[in-house]
């Protein structure tokens, strides 16, 4: 048999069910991963606690009366709160805190079974795409340590893309997952906003931020997503309120006659050749599988951009008020009056990326600005749902590449913050209508060290199944998602050789 | 409805209030905006409890502590309140309205925002009418809309620092809002009693002004007649009707006394002290905040269907103004009697309660109105809690109507009820001896005894002084140890005389 680490979700599982493997077995071996990984993409971890939940997931699976992901380890990125493990969504604010309870998320994967390994470094309260806006510093792309993850949950694409764990949870405000999951050669789906329940998850913004998994294949994603969907409309009033759905019952579908789109838009100038290049191939696998191509048009992508970074931070600049230096959290230790108290508080908490993002989206919620900004904003944004609308009447899923060019150098756009805006351009359509979309690995850059990338799929509302369907379609064809980097993320000096 | 004449005049100072509002040559302008705690037993966006005096900080959940991940669920018992007060006042019931952040830092605000609603309220228009002496007065509402209370900040039980109590962060309210319709500060004061009867008539608001359940902000201004409005300034949590009107009328006084002495006002917000009976300016215009409102991305637009608005309007109780013209035609009672009897749901209950027992509503309407009230208020209780019930007041009744005891008799014996009400009325009338003598026989020969013994006053009535007549009654009275039914005594003696 193959490492532990080496396994699917789907196959672990199944394993820890027949008792081929332990419980303990397993989380010792994750744990081993994790307490010497090189990359930076854990914020925390307590071999305890981890044993702790193992034994008990051994207690079930021993009664036979486990969850489908009983015993199977994970590990949350840090902006979804948990009750055992501090949350800190990347910021110095929220340093050490501790929350009085877990996410939904964190609770239905727990209820189905899965292990927590701890928590996932990610950019400060989730902006930025590549993890540079930690404050618990950077993370580093398994493939060339060199190049950044991706973000803004570069800790759960490096740990899963390095296999340090099988399976992570992200969160996609604009392409946080997919972008993410594309740099590091993981498969990563956001799904219908409203899918998952945001209770619990620190909100960036509210009126796009989603839940979703990052794994190792369509099929683990799809397992994992079916744990983590359900109606949650006691605890979150943008839950979606809709039936549970089996993700794992059409992967194998045929995808004869299924018409994908390809947006013109998506394939510009500023597209990297090698990426372009993968995209064609995908196209060409997906037409031997009998899927039928159309052109189509998303004629506002451009204006995506100026759409997020204007929606984004408005919400963000009133999401984060309540980190006040308060009730918890980080607070300066001198000041002189309340007003002082905020102002140092805020000013020595925060990074300069969520700063520069609380005071655009001050400036454009202020009065006399509003209206031409934030309410020039929904309306475009009300018509990019409408471009997808008239799209999805031509064909039933969208295909394009996830991010413009592979994973970029470490500092390279620190200075240049608008070229890293404009990397999210085809990110930032699904997200702002609301759409389901997924990342899945079809090629790698060729240049000093091989760089993964990602082809994006986009779906009509709650039509994650589809997606999977073709995404996994897609992977029993190709062998994309199961390469792995040569280089070991692992340091080597403990007795864990692997 | 048309004021009855067979009740006092109204007083001198009635008419001037009525007739005359100017104040020095000067038109008084107010308009009010008014908080009412709605009466529900959770928060508007959480399951906390609502229950006030509660220790500090002890029904405070996740989602009022404004912890991280917590989310905001509307509670529907707070738009039902909403409902209800719409169709009281007859306004319109928006089917979809939006909640709105108002953002500002304060440590009493936990998020940083206030959840309320700015541009589609969920009441909107309607009117408050009721009497201001002689005259029905009409003040036409802008608005109604539903809000989060903030926490207190405690700065007396700690020296040098202050305390935060959240219990009553999130506390629902609904926010009245008033055209400037009211021309004095009576005005003004006697549209804050009846809309403070309306909401605790419909049970959306205890109405407890010392708790703040009710609390007002006058915005008053002064103008030469004709002239266009002046600069408004606004009294805030004006918490009892006495000061209500204390601060009103310095406030007028004071705007004159500035036009007079050639000053502008300024707009401004100020705060009454009772110990001085004065305002003081709390902020200015110029530090007025932006609050950078936006439609809270948290919360989907509130949807009203019209079988809610029914099912809610088939629970409505009949509304104070109706009942009063129901028990001016059903009871034939003076429109005085009906308005004071419809001040309370409890009163008017109470007092077709007694008129079921006795059948007689103006004698029931006097006792409720006089003796009863008078009672309770010296003891300080609610008539819901009276010790004497309405149908031992019916009984009571019952016995003067029939002639039984005299309407003094009945006195003494609401006495000894009040002490201790499990006695038997026509016990206690036997053992106090207070049954009227309607007897005629025994009645007769009193009458002919007192007529002998009397010869003087006899003489005197028949030589035309009717004076002495009232002195043979009262000689007779007196015979009967004051048993006599007075009417029949009154009867038999100008018969007798004739």
């Amino acid at each position: 048999m193959s490492f532990i680490h080496d396994l699917s979700v789907t196959e672990m599982a199944h394993a820890l069910k027949t008792k081929t493997i332990g419980a303990v077995e397993v989380a010792e071996h994750f744990l081993n991963r994790v307490e010497h990984e090189k990359l930076g993409a854990f914020l925390s971890h307590n071999r305890e606690i981890t044993l702790k939940f193992a034994r008990n997931s051994q207690i079930k699976l021993d009664s036979n009366n486990g969850g489908p992901l009983e015993g199977v380890p994970i590990a949350h990125k840090d902006v979804f709160v948990t009750k055992d493990f501090p949350s800190t969504a990347g910021s110095k604010i929220l340093e050490g805190y501790m929350s009085s309870f877990d996410a939904t998320v964190v609770q239905r994967l727990a209820d189905a079974g899965c292990i927590n390994l701890g928590k996932l470094n990610c950019d400060e309260f989730a902006m930025g795409s590549s993890n540079e806006n930690s404050a618990y510093g950077s993370v580093l792309n398994p493939w060339d340590t060199s190049k950044v993850p991706g973000g803004s949950s570069g800790g759960s694409a490096a740990a899963v893309g390095s296999r340090l764990i099988p399976a992570a949870t992200g969160t996609d405000t604009g392409g946080s997952i997919r972008q993410p999951a594309s740099f590091c050669g993981v498969t990563g789906i956001k799904p219908t906003y409203g899918r998952i329940s945001r209770y619990g998850m620190i909100a960036y913004a509210s009126s796009l931020d989603q839940a979703g998994p990052m794994a190792k294949s369509a099929q683990d994603c799809a397992l994992l997503l079916s744990a983590m969907c359900a109606s949650d409309l006691d605890r979150d009033s943008t839950s979606l309120d809709i039936a549970q759905e089996d993700f794992t019952n059409h992967l194998n579908s045929s995808i004869k006659g299924l018409r994908i789109g390809i947006p013109e838009e998506f394939f510009g100038d500023g597209l990297d050749t090698d990426v372009r290049a993968a995209i064609d191939d995908a196209i060409e696998v997906l037409k031997e599988l009998g899927a039928e191509f159309v052109r189509i048009s998303l004629p506002k992508t451009e204006l995506s951009i100026p759409v997020y970074y204007i929606i984004a931070p408005a919400e963000a600049s009133s999401n984060l008020s309540r980190f006040d230096g308060v009730r918890y959290g980080f607070r300066a230790k001198e000041y002189t009056d309340l007003i002082d108290m905020y102002k140092k508080t805020r000013s020595q908490g925060f990074g300069e990326e969520v700063k520069k993002r609380i005071m655009t989206g001050a400036y454009v919620l202020s009065h006399g600005y509003y209206d031409a900004y934030y309410l020039q904003a929904q309306k475009i944004r009300r018509m990019i749902a409408e471009d997808f609308k008239v799209a999805f009447m031509k064909c039933d899923l969208i295909l394009g590449p996830v991010a413009p060019t592979p994973a970029w150098g470490l500092k390279e756009k620190v200075s240049d913050p608008l070229s890293s805006y404009l990397a999210d351009i085809f990110t930032l359509p699904a997200s702002l209508a609301g759409l389901p979309a997924m990342s899945v690995p079809c090629g790698m850059s060729l240049n000093s060290k091989p760089l993964p990338i990602g082809m994006q799929l986009i779906g009509n509302y709650l039509q994650e199944s589809k997606l999977l369907n073709v995404a996994h379609m897609f992977q029993s064809h190709t062998q994309w998602h199961t390469m792995i980097p040569t280089e070991s993320m692992i340091e080597t000096k403990t007795g864990d050789a692997q | 409805m048309s004021k009855s004449s067979n009740h006092s005049k109204p007083s001198i100072e009635d008419n001037a209030s009525t007739y005359s509002t100017l104040v020095q040559g000067y038109e008084v302008v107010i308009g009010f905006e008014t908080h009412a705690q709605l009466l529900t037993n959770s928060k508007i966006f959480s399951r906390a409890s609502t229950h006030f005096g509660a220790q500090a900080n002890t029904q405070a959940c996740a989602v009022d502590l404004a912890l991280p991940g917590a989310l905001p669920v509307m509670n529907m018992k707070a738009v039902e309140c909403a409902i209800r007060l719409g169709l009281a006042l007859g306004s319109h019931i928006s089917q979809r309205s939006i909640f709105a952040r108002k953002n500002y830092f304060y440590p009493d605000l936990p998020k940083g925002y206030q959840i309320s609603q700015f541009e589609i309220p969920v009441v909107q228009g309607g009117e408050v009418s009721f009497f201001l002496g002689d005259t029905q007065k009409s003040v036409r509402l802008v608005r109604a809309h539903l809000e989060e209370d903030a926490g207190k900040s405690l700065h007396e039980d700690f020296v040098g620092l202050s305390g935060i109590d959240l219990n009553r962060a999130g506390t629902p309210l609904l926010e009245i809002v008033t055209e400037p319709d009211m021309r004095s500060s009576q005005e003004a004061v006697a549209y804050a009693k009846e809309l403070h009867k309306i909401v605790t008539w419909i049970q959306v608001c205890d109405g407890n002004m010392q708790e703040g359940s009710f609390r007002c902000d006058a915005n008053v201004s002064v103008r030469k007649p004709g002239q266009p409005l002046g600069t408004r300034r606004e009294i805030k949590n004006l918490n009892s009707f006495k000061f209500m009107q204390q601060a009103i009328d310095f406030e007028v006084r004071w705007q004159i006394e500035q036009i007079e002495d050639g000053k502008t006002i300024e707009q401004a917000t100020v705060l009454f002290d009772p110990d001085t009976g004065e305002t003081r300016s709390m902020r200015s215009k110029e530090d007025a905040a932006d609050y950078r409102y936006f439609p809270d991305p948290d919360l989907p637009p509130l949807e009203i269907s019209s079988e809610w608005i029914d099912q809610v309007r088939a629970t409505m109780p009949e509304l104070p103004r109706a009942m009063a013209d129901r028990f001016v035609t059903d009871y034939s009672l003076p429109v005085y009697d009906a308005s004071t009897l419809t001040q309370s749901s409890h009163m008017a209950a109470y007092f077709e309660e007694t008129v079921s027992h006795c059948g007689q509503a103006k004698l029931a309407s006097n006792w409720v109105m006089g003796e009863l009230s008078r009672k309770l208020n010296e003891e300080n209780i609610d008539i819901q809690d009276s010790p004497v019930s309405s149908t031992m007041l019916g009984t009571l009744i019952s016995r003067i109507s029939s002639g039984d005891i005299s309407n003094n008799s009945a006195k003494t014996l609401l006495d000894s009820l009040w002490s201790s009400p499990d006695s038997d009325i026509d016990q206690l009338i036997q053992s106090k001896g207070l049954k009227q003598v309607n007897d005629i026989g025994a009645l007769e020969s009193l009458v002919d005894t007192v007529i002998a013994t009397n010869a003087d006053n006899v003489a005197q009535y028949k030589a035309g002084k009717e004076k002495a007549f009232n002195a043979l009654i009262g000689q007779a009275m007196k015979a009967s140890k004051g048993q006599a039914n007075p009417q029949q005594l009154t009867e038999l003696l100008k018969k007798k005389l004739q």
